[in-house]
């Protein structure tokens, strides 16, 4: 008992000391949709980051021993309301310096203008993809390592552009997600010179959709273009094409990517093609290998995009040489983007080190991290086409 | 030429959607326009009883094909239907006995039988999706296709393809002969008349005799017959989600308002102009009139009335318009 009250004791001055020494403890918010829409990938999301803030604690480089610790919110992916009360306890009660999210494009919106641009805490958003958020007002304070679907619209008319087809329909589901991503291909389409003959929403968990397949079948067109959701309208939409033969080929977003799509529709999607963010390299491969070490499954959806999310708030703290909010703002894009010495998942010690010596990095990460524009990742995506009832890739682009 | 192109056009998106989604509400709007001539009040339980007779027929359909049961190029559902009808009798049979007989006893009003019935919607609800969960599930099999539109094309010559999917030639045969079957029932069988005859004055009914227990349960047994017959098309046709099956209230409801409240041919009839409607009001007609019509006079706008965004707006309106001018539907039902 003597020895345990002494070892306490003990412990609790050596903690005193260290508080005294350097400030202890930065804490940082994981504010993700841990109920709701998302709730099936956010753990493993929410893992991801607090992987990187475990990484950078475990260096024992990290500002002369501040510890990083992660405070989750739920963002509810849908609730603007709700995620805004989340967000707003975690900086004022918390004291959060800098936040991780928010996942789905409705609520980062709504967190970043209440919450971050407010309390000037800077948001890195693994996952949110409205190409609104490029341009919403953030002075400085939002990031993303998820690509802007503005980008994706484009790569999608340069395929398009590449196999020679001018003219289609576009089908796209009716929410942020489905609206940006139809608008900003249909720019970047007929800016190459081609013609969308009638873009048109869908809802989802609709089982009928006859009379949207008989408007944009009569608009015609060489393909159509579903930018929905592959368990969703999007599927429902291909299923009534195929019915009515309206459409023989299928130009699908990151949305419609799922091995049930081709299991259900089989033979016909034959010849279809899309587009859907990937990564691959040896950033990828490091992080593949960290992750399952540490028993996280590397493959679910934006697990990669969570730990890049948060190693890029340690770098940044690490950069300006203090863990605040002020330094993370300044310098995410310093250590994000060349020059420097590239840093790979894993290596998040190392990277520390040269910035501790004054030195510059370039962080790579899981996913090739570059951001581009106001801070979004400019991400890479697979072109993939559809062979034998099975997705093909054709290039990285 | 030009003319076949536009009317096979015309009849592979607008006809012969029209004519199955239309057989399809017919029998859903029969079963609410029974309840409604019969019990005297809007079953808003009907869509999700749907659902649940629907989930009876999936899981023999499932048990059937582990057997290796199958019925060639037919939708192995077939041959469950009438098991499924046996399941969802017993569970309109339950609930009256537990539900609306107390009801019944006690003389209430028919807006309280509404209300009832919403709740029994919600505890139906939660039955199908307890047992079989809130996603879409896929139980058809057999031939998918009658016509493919390639095939069309290539036999025709034609630049237009025309599909006829089995389940749509199945809807629209099954509805016929159930349809057939009622009224050959409702006119020529005792009990049938004693029905009609309860519906038309049931003081009158019960003076000459006539046992309301017997014709409310020979009413819930038709109804559930009509339910399971037209969810199962629909769901061959279309996909099974419990939640569609919920919507569906909205356009049966209007088919059988439409038609007159208590009228059986009306029900028929509102379902043909809902189904119509709908299709015909959104539909883009910038291709049919682009054949049919001289190059000079083709549109070159989509010519559509309406976004299919609001599709089931159709619905309300019909049900509004006729509401405010035909209260008592086309062929003279109840008023509501």
């Amino acid at each position: 008992m003597k020895k345990l009250l002494l070892a306490t004791t003990a412990t609790l001055f050596a903690g005193a000391a260290f508080a005294a020494g350097h400030g202890t403890e930065a804490k940082v918010g994981v504010i993700l949709g841990f109920t709701g829409p998302l709730e099936s990938i956010t753990p493993m999301m929410g893992d991801g980051a607090e992987l990187a803030l475990k990484e950078a604690n475990d260096s024992g480089k990290f500002l002369d021993g501040v510890m990083l610790s992660p405070v989750r919110g739920d963002s509810t992916c849908i609730d603007a309301a709700a995620a805004t009360a989340a967000a707003e306890r975690l900086v004022t009660t918390d004291g959060v310096v800098a936040i991780m999210g928010a996942d789905c494009s409705g609520v980062t919106g709504a967190v970043l203008s209440n919450v971050a641009v407010p309390n000037g805490v800077p948001m890195i958003s693994p996952s949110a993809t409205s190409p609104a958020l490029s341009t919403a007002e953030d002075n400085g304070l939002f990031f993303r390592t998820a690509p802007s679907d503005a980008r994706q619209g484009q790569v999608l008319a340069e395929i398009l552009t590449e196999k020679e087809i001018t003219e289609v329909a576009v089908t796209y589901t009716n929410n942020d997600y489905g609206k940006g991503l139809a608008d900003s291909f249909q720019a970047a389409f007929e800016e190459a010179g081609g013609t969308v003959t009638l873009s048109a929403p869908h809802e989802d968990g609709k089982a009928d959709y006859s009379a949207e397949i008989g408007a944009l079948a009569s608009a015609g067109g060489e393909a159509l273009a579903v930018f929905g959701y592959t368990d969703q309208g999007g599927k429902g939409m291909i299923q009534a094409s195929i019915d009515t033969g309206a459409f023989d080929t299928y130009i699908m977003g990151d949305g419609m990517y799922g091995d049930q799509l081709l299991a259900d529709l089989g033979a016909d999607m034959e010849g279809s093609f899309g587009t859907v963010p990937w990564s691959e390299g040896e950033g990828t491969d490091m992080f593949n290998k960290l992750a399952t070490d540490s028993g996280l499954n590397p493959d679910s959806s934006y697990t990669r995009e969570s730990y890049d999310a948060a190693a890029l708030i340690a770098l940044a703290m690490m950069a300006g040489g203090e863990a605040t909010s002020k330094a993370v703002a300044e310098n995410v894009l310093n250590v994000a983007n060349a020059p420097g010495e590239q840093i790979l998942p894993g290596e998040l010690g190392k990277a520390f080190e040269i910035l501790a010596n004054g030195g510059e990095i370039d962080y790579v990460g899981a996913t090739g991290v570059e951001l581009i524009g106001p801070g979004e990742a400019a991400g890479s995506y697979r072109h993939f086409t559809v062979k034998d009832g099975k997705y093909e890739t054709v290039e990285f682009k | 030429m030009d003319f076949l192109n536009a009317l096979v056009t015309l009849a592979n998106f607008v006809l012969i959607p029209g004519i199955a989604y239309g057989s399809q509400l017919a029998l859903g709007a029969l079963g609410v326009t029974l309840v409604y001539g019969i019990l005297r009040f809007s079953n808003f339980a009907h869509g999700d009883t749907m659902a649940f007779g629907t989930m009876s027929v999936i899981l023999f359909t499932w048990l059937f094909q582990s057997w290796g049961l199958s019925l060639g190029p037919l939708p192995t559902a077939l041959l469950a239907i009438p098991f499924g009808i046996v399941a969802t009798a017993a569970l309109m049979l339950g609930t009256d006995r537990v539900v609306y007989r107390f009801y019944r006893a006690q003389k209430a009003k028919p807006i309280i039988f509404v209300m009832v019935s919403i709740g029994v919607m919600f505890i139906y609800n939660g039955i199908t999706r307890f047992i079989l969960g809130a996603d879409e599930q896929r139980f058809d099999d057999g031939e998918r296709f009658i016509i493919r539109a390639r095939d069309f094309k290539e036999m025709t010559g034609l630049d237009e393809g025309l599909t006829l999917k089995t389940t749509q030639g199945l809807t629209v045969v099954t509805a016929v002969i159930v349809v057939a079957a009622l009224f050959w029932f409702l006119n020529n069988t005792r009990t049938g008349k004693s029905m009609r005859a309860f519906s038309d004055n049931e003081d009158l009914a019960l003076l000459s005799g006539i046992s309301p227990e017997h014709v409310v349960r020979v009413t819930w047994l038709i109804v559930a017959a009509l339910v399971v017959v037209a969810g199962t098309l629909y769901g061959l046709d279309k996909t099974y989600k419990p939640f569609t099956y919920f919507q569906l209230l909205l356009p049966i409801f209007a088919s059988a308002i439409v038609g007159g409240l208590g009228s059986p041919l009306g029900a028929i009839a509102g379902g043909f102009v809902v189904a119509f409607s709908e299709v015909g009001i959104t539909y883009a007609w910038k291709k049919v009139l682009g054949y049919a019509l001289p190059d000079s006079l083709a549109p070159d706008g989509l010519v559509q009335l309406l976004a299919t965004d609001y599709k089931f707006a159709v619905s309300f309106m019909i049900l509004v318009v006729v509401l405010l001018f035909k209260p008592t539907g086309l062929f003279r039902g109840k008023s509501v």
